[in-house]
């Protein structure tokens, strides 16, 4: 008989912990900011995460699915996620009013590696649905702001009715103490006042020292290519250029396999991963 | 480790005696060629000579289908009610099955412990049984031909008698509950023992050469050997089913007609299955078979070296003996290494 089984019975990791949304804050279209709270008030507050990690969310008889999470661990109590509406169990969420009963467990992942990431200048970039973990990264940091220098955001979105947090980001414009930099692919109505072009034409906007910041990215596959050019280009660091990664996920926990790319699990040893991982593991991006 | 003989005229005794012990299981005959470990009640229902039954032991503790929670709208999931405490002795277990065995406990242990893998696994005593390699075994490549952990029982056969060596605390109580059928190990039980050993390892036929392989693996990343074998892969995934490491499940939510209540369930999957890696929106990270494959064998031999320090293969033969497209690891790899040998 294996001896793992002698002792205290763990917990099962797979429960998900009964929740309920508490808010559905529509963003363009397609996309909503859910806002979820745990039933128990002491999970509620105690539950902390690391900017960059997820949840697995389960939408009751429909089924279960990943979720970054979108706000940050510095306003504790409600979890934010930001869900485009994709496939069968997104489609099930948006029917959902507030106060229904979901599943939520996690957090999961690695995270963005936030003490390494402190004393040192931050650039994120996102583009589209990418935005919805670089959120948690950016409030953190805006949130903890002495722990950190220059704070730099680029984010692209294809025209301003796509642009998540969009009211949000614009309030950042006018403050000091971070570079907020927004772009739109292209803007028909001639609305749009801040930049209009590809995500990487804002690098032309920003002095970025290479040998003291940390890049962090999420975005569509395309977009990585183009930005990590950029970075490059700048002879940025490979170990200090973030990526969060998407994958079929199915346990969260490392188990199921589904998000296997070479020898790591997307859900255990990632979803954050350095420039200089994915070079070694062929097929990650 | 304490070590015991077992004359040959005393094993329907002691099988009948492990029947006190819990459910016996043990490799029986399914069809005319087929086996499967199932409930057997005598040794004349055990096949002793077996090399290979049709799914390794995973089926037990690792089920095919699994209840994971039940739930229903107002409470959300819940664990379903405990399996009574049933204890079970799986009689006749070859060394490579209990290397996979302890390769899934790696996989379902760890920081996130698999509850249902281990509260099936407490439940169930393992003996051992040595084997002579068909054509298509190479576990003495994998290094998984012997074990010296993972049983509570192993019995080695040495003509007239079993060599028994008593793994485990249990195992020991299952011996001295039949205390009279066992007796001392004598010099020629030895050397039995050893002559046996060198029979049985000059009886192997199949071999890889697994030393450097996650070297070579990465060298030949965009080999053409994967398009060939991908050409050949129906993807049936029947190589992962077989597989006595292969330990990817899917989850879904079966609702009842209720439309109230239902069950969290998981199934075996396979990664050469086509939506294996498929994402909600459409996009699948592999598309192609030849990259279903080729993850198949990297996570197999190069992926699960980088993570445990050994390959995920115990060299069992039955994604061969199985692959309805005749895809054989050991002509895989030796292709990747240029060393086709006719």
């Amino acid at each position: 008989m294996s001896n793992h089984c002698s002792g205290v019975r763990p917990e099962n990791p797979y429960l998900p912990h009964p929740a309920r949304i508490i808010r559905t804050l529509p963003q363009i279209p397609d996309h909503q900011l859910f806002q979820i709270r745990f039933e128990k008030e002491q999970m509620a507050e105690s539950f902390t995460y690391r900017p960059g990690q997820f949840v697995m969310l389960s939408v009751i008889g429909t089924g279960e699915a990943p979720f970054s999470i979108s706000s940050s661990p510095t306003r504790p109590g409600n979890i934010e996620l930001c869900v485009r509406r994709i496939g069968h169990v997104t489609d099930a969420l948006f029917r959902l009013r507030p106060n229904a009963l979901v599943g939520v467990r996690g957090p999961y992942g690695n995270g963005f590696p936030i003490e390494k990431l402190e004393g040192n200048n931050l650039l994120l970039v996102a583009g589209g649905l990418g935005m919805a973990p670089l959120r948690s990264l950016l409030w953190y940091a805006l949130d903890n702001r002495s722990k950190f220098n220059n704070v730099t955001l680029m984010y692209g979105a294809k025209n301003p009715d796509d642009m998540l947090f969009k009211y949000e980001l614009l309030n950042l414009i006018d403050r000091a103490d971070v570079k907020c930099l927004l772009t739109v692919d292209t803007d028909e109505s001639g609305i749009w006042k801040a930049h209009v072009g590809v995500v990487t034409t804002l690098f032309g906007h920003a002095e970025i020292d290479p040998s003291n910041t940390y890049a962090a990215i999420c975005g569509p596959e395309i977009m990585f290519k183009f930005v990590l050019n950029e970075l490059l280009k700048r002879n940025f660091p490979k170990d200090r250029i973030l990526m969060s990664l998407e994958r079929n996920m199915q346990c969260g926990v490392g188990k199921c396999g589904h998000c296997m790319v070479g020898y790591k699990y997307t859900c255990l040893d990632g979803p954050i991963f350095t420039y200089w991982d994915t070079i070694n593991l062929p097929e990650m991006i | 480790m304490r070590i015991v003989i077992l004359p040959k005229e005393n094993l329907a005794e002691f099988i009948g005696h492990l029947r006190s012990f819990g459910e016996l299981h043990a490799p029986t005959k399914r069809g005319e060629k087929s086996l499967v470990f199932a409930p057997v009640s005598d040794l004349s229902e055990i096949e002793l000579n077996y090399t290979r039954t049709i799914l390794p032991l995973k089926k037990y503790f690792f089920k095919a289908t699994d209840v994971m929670f039940n739930f229903c709208a107002e409470k959300g999931y819940e664990l379903p009610v405990e399996e009574a405490d049933k204890k079970y002795v799986i009689f006749g277990v070859h060394p490579c099955e209990i290397h996979g065995l302890k390769i899934l406990d790696l996989v379902f242990g760890g920081k996130y412990v698999d509850t249902y893998y281990f509260a099936r696994r407490s439940k169930v005593a393992i003996i051992g049984l040595d084997c002579i390699p068909d054509d298509l075994c190479f576990c003495r490549s994998t290094g998984t031909d012997f074990v010296d952990t993972g049983f509570d029982l192993f019995l080695s056969d040495i003509g007239d008698s079993y060599l028994v060596r008593v793994g485990t605390s249990l195992g020991d109580d299952m011996v001295r509950a039949a205390d009279s059928l066992f007796r001392q190990v004598k010099k020629e039980d030895r050397e039995a023992y050893k002559r046996n050993s060198v029979q049985r390892r000059d009886s192997f036929q199949a071999e890889i050469q697994l030393q450097d392989l996650p070297g070579i693996m990465d060298l030949e990343y965009e080999s053409h050997v994967w398009e060939e074998v991908g050409e050949k892969c129906l993807s049936c995934g029947i190589c992962s089913m077989v597989c006595p490491t292969c330990y990817c499940y899917s989850v879904f939510d079966e609702l009842s007609l209720d439309g109230n209540t239902g069950q969290r369930k998981r199934i075996w999957d396979s990664c050469l299955f086509k939506d294996y890696a498929l994402v909600a929106g459409g996009h699948n990270f592999r598309a192609q078979r030849s990259s279903r494959v080729k993850n198949r064998y990297f996570h197999k031999q190069r992926g699960f070296v980088s993570q445990y320090g050994r390959p995920s293969c115990v060299g069992c033969g039955r994604c061969k003996a199985y692959c309805p497209a005749g895809i054989d690891i050991v002509e895989v790899i030796s292709k990747l290494r240029s060393e086709i040998r006719v």
